[in-house]
């Protein structure tokens, strides 16, 4: 059967362009970087290549960027990385994040909660843009770090990072910190990441969401910034995560980085319009209601609750028509815990088991949209034939 | 017990087109797709039934309604209807449950009284075990049917 394919801030393929590049780096340009002779000559100019061509999209120095083996690491290694080379200067060190950040920070603050730090919590309004009242009121002396996303993975709502930057640098006046490190995994593929416009001191990137080989990611860390490091060894990497480099993937993250950024303005405008017909046909069905901002939102996401049904059922209904999908229902979850997302923009724990989100990407298609909404309304009715919460 | 041996293909693609294996068991797969004695909304009105009991709470999202038609002389259950909000594993076990309190001519109401997730669980070759705490809650409804009906 032919599969429609709607969860590309799950995964996305390696587009053909960065799997012709990278092959020749699987096979036979397979030299350890750190080795002098030719083979290794060869994987090193390769790689620092590639260094230079991410930073030339990001708009700062090739140093300042250091590879990593995806998002989740480059996250680690900016709130670890930072934690453990400053808390010694402060006797309660605090970090800033949101509510609704990737489990990757979550989890990460929530380890160095064990560790003494104070942890603030910045929540968010019922569209998901976090409160930066809130922030400018967490901001003490002994903050080290604020730690925001740029667009969200669940209801893809984009903060104002360049007001967060200068609210945080007229905070911090003439001095260090806190630092201000974006997730903005979702972001590259749509959203400008400029870092100088942004105003970041960290940002975190992901090739698994932008077509490039998963496990290839990227931190950008300010020259100036000296962080401790999270894995050791033979110190790759400014020495800030030793392991072989993984050639093949980062030169392919940082062609398939090039290429997105190239062209974001006509991407925007082609899933944008699809998106929006798919929004407006699916909120036909009668009890649907969309999360996230109306504007302010990834051109790709679409987020909707679907009264009286549960998510993982909705999922394997989709998955047997040949849709792929995700929701932030308990049951789909590894924990059991509906999505803390949409719990923080104020949703009852009873209706997020009926979220539905639909992430379009580059090569869905018309044809593939008019599918589902041909197909989702007859999957609603049966499940909520057999639910036992009534729709009214 | 033999060691499972397993082959490497030849081709990447192989491991595409082999069988994947569904979330859940195949039992659990056909009750989920295709429930058995569900009560369809055009019954709703039509059923006719002596006992009631639901379990679970959408809060925490599951909840499960169970109608049983209980023959008077004999105490069997000689027919029933459910309805579920719930995951797959939630669904396909209400629907294994309706089916094993009424086949074989129905099954009496002390007996019935008496399953336990686990006889559920069996019938269905298994759940992940994470699954198997929130989404079988026959036992609780039927259970509950039962003493509805104790009651009048």
């Amino acid at each position: 059967m032919k599969r429609t394919y709607l969860d590309y801030a799950a995964a996305t393929p390696v587009r053909p362009e960065v799997n012709k590049y990278i092959q020749p780096f699987a096979t036979n340009n397979f030299g350890n970087p750190s080795a002098i002779y030719l083979e290794g000559r060869i994987a090193k100019q390769a790689l620092e290549h590639a260094r230079e061509l991410v930073a030339k999209n990001l708009n700062c120095r090739a140093h300042e960027i250091i590879f990593t083996n995806g998002g989740t690491e480059s996250i680690n290694l900016a709130i670890f990385g930072i934690a453990h080379a400053y808390k010694k200067f402060f006797k309660k060190p605090r970090i800033i994040t949101s509510q609704i950040e990737h489990p990757a920070v979550l989890e990460s603050v929530k380890k160095l909660a064990e560790e003494g730090f104070e942890i603030k919590y910045v929540s968010t309004n019922k569209f998901g843009e976090i409160n930066l009242t809130e922030l400018k009121k967490y901001l003490n002396s002994q903050t080290i770090l604020v730690s925001i996303m740029y667009a969200n993975n669940e209801i893809g709502t984009i903060q104002p990072i360049e007001k967060i930057s200068t609210i945080i640098k007229r905070f911090r006046q003439k001095k260090y910190l806190p630092f201000f490190h974006t997730d903005a995994c979702q972001a590259a593929n749509y959203l400008n990441l400029d870092i100088n416009r942004l105003g970041v001191d960290f940002m975190t990137l992901n090739g698994g969401k932008i077509y490039a080989p998963k496990a290839s990611g990227v931190l950008y860390k300010k020259s100036s910034v000296s962080i401790d490091p999270i894995i050791f060894g033979g110190g790759q990497e400014k020495n800030l995560r030793s392991g072989t480099e993984n050639i093949t993937s980062w030169i392919g993250f940082a062609k398939a980085l090039e290429l997105a950024q190239k062209e974001k303005t006509a991407e925007i405008k082609k899933v944008k319009k699809l998106r929006d017909y798919l929004q407006k046909n699916i909120l036909k069905i009668p009890k649907t209601i969309l999360n996230g901002h109306l504007t302010q939102r990834l051109p790709n996401n679409l987020n909707i609750i679907i009264a009286g049904i549960e998510g993982e059922s909705l999922i394997l209904e989709l998955d047997k028509a040949g849709i792929a999908a995700s929701t932030g229902s308990a049951c789909h979850s590894r924990n059991l815990e509906p999505s803390h997302v949409l719990k923080a923009l104020g949703l009852s724990r009873e209706i997020i088991h009926g979220s539905l989100r639909l992430t379009l990407g580059k090569y869905t298609t018309k044809k593939e949209v008019d599918y589902v909404i041909k197909t989702l309304p007859k999957i609603i009715q049966k499940l909520r034939n057999l639910s036992a919460i009534k729709i009214i | 017990m033999p060691k499972k041996i397993i082959k490497t293909p030849n081709k990447s693609n192989d491991l595409v087109k082999n069988n994947i294996p569904w979330v859940y068991s195949k039992i659990v797969k056909e009750h989920f797709f295709h429930p058995k004695n569900f009560m369809n909304l055009k019954e709703e009105k039509t059923f006719k039934f002596n006992a009631y009991g639901e379990a679970g709470s959408p809060v925490c999202g599951d909840l499960m309604k169970l109608w049983l038609w209980i023959d008077s002389k004999t105490k069997k259950i000689k027919n029933c209807r459910w309805k579920t909000f719930g995951c797959g594993s939630a669904i396909a076990s209400t629907s294994m449950l309706s089916v094993i309190i009424t086949e074989n001519g129905g099954m009496k109401i002390d007996k019935a009284k008496k399953i336990k997730p686990q006889d559920i669980i069996k019938r269905l070759s298994g759940l992940p075990d994470i699954k198997i705490h929130c989404s079988v809650l026959g036992d609780q409804a039927l259970k509950n049917a039962i003493n509805d009906y104790l009651k009048k």
